[in-house]
């Protein structure tokens, strides 16, 4: 039997938007390592105590950009993460909804956590 | 180079599949094969709906379920295996829920029971309407744990290979590749499904074209009660889709034009608002369908495009009943006929359903030519009789299944010779036909589907759910012409590969033999007895024909009509009795 | 009357090196579904086009083809929907095509049995095993795929990955896992817990919206994954050889 094997078009990506959320989001991984990775440096800038240094690198127009477009991603990562949680996490007797909400507050209550420590203390 | 197996089943629908396991429990050394046109779980059991009867409710009884059956089936039925069948139904139906079947359930875990048609009791077990689905996809899902069972999938047999009154195996086409394979085997299991694609209009899926009943046939075994063909009362009139009988049990009624519940005019009973058992809309199916045509006659039916109609009400089930009890029907009108039946009426007619007649088979699903085998739909034990009642088809598969499964077993063990050399000459001879077949009709003259909608339209006026001496003959005579016209028919395709032209006009062939046998067999039988209805012999005849036919297949396609006397044991030929 | 254009895929192996477009005009009516359209040119204007049909009543799962890109069951889909036209009918992407619209699922078929999709459980001694409507409910859905093979079509992942277990196979396991009679999670651990398995899915979603019986395998995946990482977790915390 000679089959034919369909190949797959370059842009078959674009076919459909959520193909493209789907590549998007492959994508995301890149940048969640580069934030690892600034963490990273931060971290080690604070234990060398060049964080001065650090803060002037970090405001090159680059980087700056690369950080935005790393939080575009990050953010598009979480929020597709977050949709598939009630479908994840299957609670019985509690509307999926719930479950959505509630992650979304963790998030928020988690944020303001941090938020606390890095701008007030 | 052919293969061997000790047993083939030709058919991996729910009589194949449990056969096959039946083969492998009772004895695990040998090899058994299932052959299959289809892949196992598209097979036509999977769009069985309604439910599948056996006895567990408290106030139930196996007796009680015997004289149903054997009343609803006019009294032409095997009351031996009857007995053994309501016997053993519930043990396979509970065998079904120990491998997961999904069984519908009560609050409090067991297994929920409902009314169907023709039955005193509420015995049929359910998977809400999508039973035959849930059945199939148990019964194959657990046939995967078991490893040996070999399995050719999207392969058609064309013929069963007989030496010396015995069978020895089949030959059959991989329809991927277009390889042609004699299949060696010591007992052949037929459990190819029905042919109720011999008509017009019917529920059967494309594939029910009475493969096996031919094949059979024309091996020498005889077939058994072929004019009894059961129309189901509600099919949707376009596609033939079938509304389930589970639709009436749950409350639904019948309206003619005026919106008058019909039935009540037909000695079925009297119009009540809840279901009455054995009454009324919960009538055998014969008898529903014969009181739509005299409706018809009335003028009191609706028409439409494609043909008469009456109405199907569920409305006052209400949503949740129907959601919950009747969800694949909501799915189907919709899709198929574009209604709400929660908001509005169903349009139904009577449509062909269900074969009673098929290959003759013994209790054990032994037919009487050694070595050949036969169960479920295809087969007739019978059990079924002048009328199926709803819900004893999958049961019938499950238990006679495994009957023949076993039986074969017993019997392949007991052999002591193998096949001699002119086997596998017919092998070689039947390869040499089909490639003559693909190649040749290249200057036919007729076209496959015209000769098939000849030949149904020809079944539906002639042997329809009234029928007589004349329409019957001009029948016969028609069916002859149109099987000369076969022989000039053109294939158009004549690639190797998934050829599915030549599978057509194998199918064809098929069922103009199964078409003549219905004709030769309803032509014999001057009397009416539930699904033959003869005008011109309105009585049933209890003196000359309480004996099934048996019909055999001459070299010119026509058909030998002789009779077997019934078996009684318990239930001595009565007056079918319903609502009263 | 009116009439619609198909545009119909033709593959014949030996004669074409690779598929063609074949144009047909058929009979719009309001009923026809586009295997009746697809059936109506066998019969009466060219019996060479193959594809598969058996039930045309949605449940047997032959008849998945490419309808205007998407995947989709031709007996339940209908040409009005498409209309003016052309309606596009291609075979099933990411399978081999055997012939014009008939693809080869034997990789799937292969797969199937590797999820055990049986009960694995001791049954009562006598009469049924007992299981409420709401133990029903947890995998009922999971119960409903009739193996159309929509979802492999849909699946990016099945397309780069053809390793992938694929979405109506591990959907499959998930129904026996939950099923309250059966015990067999642990022994489909292996497969299902795989690289292969439910973790190569990255929730692209589209094998839910393109099933035609509302399986949501997606969802099946997804639950699976939780319960796959708990159940590693566990094993972490307390090796199995501790346990019970
Ligand atoms: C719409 C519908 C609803 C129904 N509902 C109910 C119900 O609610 N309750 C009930 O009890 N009964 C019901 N019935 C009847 C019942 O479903 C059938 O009688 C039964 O499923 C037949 O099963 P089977 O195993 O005999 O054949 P099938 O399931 O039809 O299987 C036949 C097998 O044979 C194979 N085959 C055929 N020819 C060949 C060949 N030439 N070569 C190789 N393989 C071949 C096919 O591939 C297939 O695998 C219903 C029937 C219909 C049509
Ligand atoms: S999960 Fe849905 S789309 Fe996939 S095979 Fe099953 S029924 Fe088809
Ligand atoms: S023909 Fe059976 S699902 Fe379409």
């Amino acid at each position: 039997m000679t089959a034919y094997r369909q190949h797959i078009p370059l842009f078959w990506w674009l076919r459909q938007w959520s193909y493209l959320v789907f590549v998007l989001r492959e994508l995301s991984s890149v940048f969640v390592a580069w934030f690892v990775v600034y963490l990273l440096m931060l971290v080690s800038a604070i234990g060398d105590g060049t964080y001065a240094d650090f803060q002037a690198w970090s405001g090159h127009g680059w980087v700056l950009v690369l950080n935005v477009v790393a939080l575009a991603f990050l953010l598009l990562h979480a929020v597709t993460w977050f949709a598939l949680a009630p479908r994840a996490m299957v609670v019985p007797h509690v509307p999926p909804w719930v479950v959505l909400v509630a992650h979304y507050l963790a998030w928020i209550v988690l944020s303001a956590g941090v938020a606390w420590v890095v701008l007030l203390r | 180079m052919a293969q061997f197996h000790n047993v083939v089943i030709v058919g991996g629908g729910g009589a194949g599949l449990r056969a096959a396991v039946a083969v492998a429990e009772a004895n695990p050394l040998l090899s058994v094969a299932i052959v299959s046109k289809v892949y196992p779980m598209r097979s036509h059991t999977v769009s069985a709906e309604g439910g599948a009867a056996a006895v567990i409710a408290e106030d139930d009884s196996l007796d009680e379920h015997a004289y149903d059956t054997v009343s609803g089936g006019d009294w032409l039925v095997e009351q031996d295996a009857v007995e053994a069948f309501v016997q053993e139904a519930p043990r396979e139906l509970l065998r079904l829920e120990h491998q997961g079947c999904p069984w519908s359930r009560k609050p409090d875990g067991h297994i929920a029971v409902r009314a169907f048609g023709g039955m005193k009791k509420k015995r049929t077990w359910f998977a809400a309407d999508k039973t035959g689905f849930h059945l199939l996809h148990t019964l194959f899902q657990s046939a995967l744990s078991y490893p040996d069972i070999v399995r050719y999938d999207e392969w058609f047999v064309t013929k069963l290979l007989v030496d010396d009154g015995r069978v020895h195996g089949v030959v059959a086409i991989e329809l991927a590749t277009g390889r042609i394979e004699t299949i060696i085997a010591n007992a052949v299991i037929v459990c190819s499904g029905g042919c109720g694609r011999v008509f017009p209009f019917t529920t059967n899926a494309n594939i029910k074209t009475g493969d096996g009943m031919a094949l059979a046939y024309q091996a020498g075994a005889p077939l058994k009660d072929m004019e009894f063909v059961q129309y189901h009362p509600t099919g949707l009139p376009f596609t033939g889709i079938l509304i389930t009988e589970a639709t009436r049990a749950e409350g639904g009624w019948l309206l003619n034009k005026d919106g008058y519940r019909y039935l009540q005019d037909y000695d079925l009973g009297k119009p009540t608002p809840e279901p009455v058992l054995r009454s009324m809309e919960l009538g055998p199916r014969d008898r529903l369908s014969q009181a739509f045509m005299h409706e018809h006659a009335k003028g009191r039916t609706i028409e439409t495009p494609y043909g008469p109609i009456v109405h199907l009400d569920l409305r006052h089930l209400g949503a949740s009943v129907i959601d919950s009890k009747l969800p694949f029907v909501r799915e189907l009108c919709s899709k198929y006929q574009n209604i709400d039946p929660v908001k509005e009426l169903i349009p139904v007619r009577p449509v062909v359903h269900y074969m009673m007649g098929g290959i003759h088979t013994d209790i054990d699903g032994a037919t009487p030519l050694e070595g050949l085998y036969a169960a479920g739909e295809v087969a007739c034990v019978s059990i079924n009789g002048a009328n199926r009642l709803g819900s004893n088809s999958l049961p019938e598969l499950l238990v006679f299944g495994a009957r023949a499964g076993k039986a074969a077993a017993e019997y392949v063990q007991s052999l002591q010779t193998g096949p001699r050399s002119v086997v596998y000459k017919q092998g070689d001879d039947e390869e040499r036909r089909l490639r003559h077949e693909l190649g040749r009709h290249d200057d036919g003259t007729e076209r496959i589907a015209d000769i098939r909608t000849e030949m149904q339209s020809t079944m539906e006026e002639g042997a329809g759910i009234y029928r007589d001496g004349n329409s019957l003959e001009k029948a016969a005579v028609k069916l002859h012409e149109l099987r000369e016209r076969f022989e000039r028919a053109a294939i158009d395709d004549h690639s190797s590969t998934f050829n599915t032209e030549i599978v057509a006009m194998l199918e064809l062939s098929c069922m103009l033999d199964v078409a003549q046998s219905i004709v030769a067999c309803a032509l014999q039988r001057t009397e009416s007895r539930g699904a033959h209805q003869r005008t011109d012999h309105p009585m049933r005849d209890d003196e000359k024909f309480l004996a099934h036919s048996l019909v055999h297949r001459q070299p010119d396609g026509s058909g030998r009509v002789g009779y077997l006397p019934v078996t009684i044991t318990r239930w001595p030929p009565g007056e079918r009795v319903y609502g009263r | 009357m009116s009439t619609i254009t198909m545009e119909v895929t033709r593959y014949r192996p030996g004669e074409d090196s690779e598929p063609t477009v074949q144009s047909y005009e058929v009979p719009l009516r309001k009923e026809w579904a586009v295997l009746d359209g697809l059936n109506h040119i066998k019969d009466h204007l060219d019996g060479t086009l193959s594809y598969r049909w058996s039930c045309r009543m949605g449940i047997c799962g032959s008849c998945g083809m490419t309808v205007n890109g998407r995947p989709v069951l031709s007996c339940a889909s209908f040409l009005v929907d498409y209309a003016p036209g052309p309606v596009r009918v291609e075979p099933l992407r990411n399978f081999p095509v055997i012939r014009d619209l008939v693809v080869d699922i034997s990789d799937f078929m292969e797969k199937l049995p590797r999820v055990k999709p049986w009960l694995i459980a001791d049954p009562p001694e006598e009469g049924e095993f007992l299981q409420t409507p709401e133990e029903m409910d947890e995998y009922k859905k999971y119960s409903m795929c009739i193996n159309c093979m929509l979802c492999y079509s849909a699946c990016p992942v099945y397309a780069l990955e053809p390793e992938f277990l694929g979405p109506a196979a591990i959907a499959l396991g998930q129904r026996y896992n939950l099923d309250s009679r059966d015990h067999g999670a642990e022994d489909r651990r292996d497969v299902l817990a795989s690289a292969e398995g439910a973790w190569a899915c990255t929730f692209v979603g589209e094998c839910s919206t393109a099933c035609p019986k509302g399986v949501d395998p997606a969802g099946a995946i997804q639950r699976y994954k939780l319960t796959a990482a708990v159940a590693a977790m566990k094993d972490f915390l307390m090796p199995r050889g501790a346990r019970r």
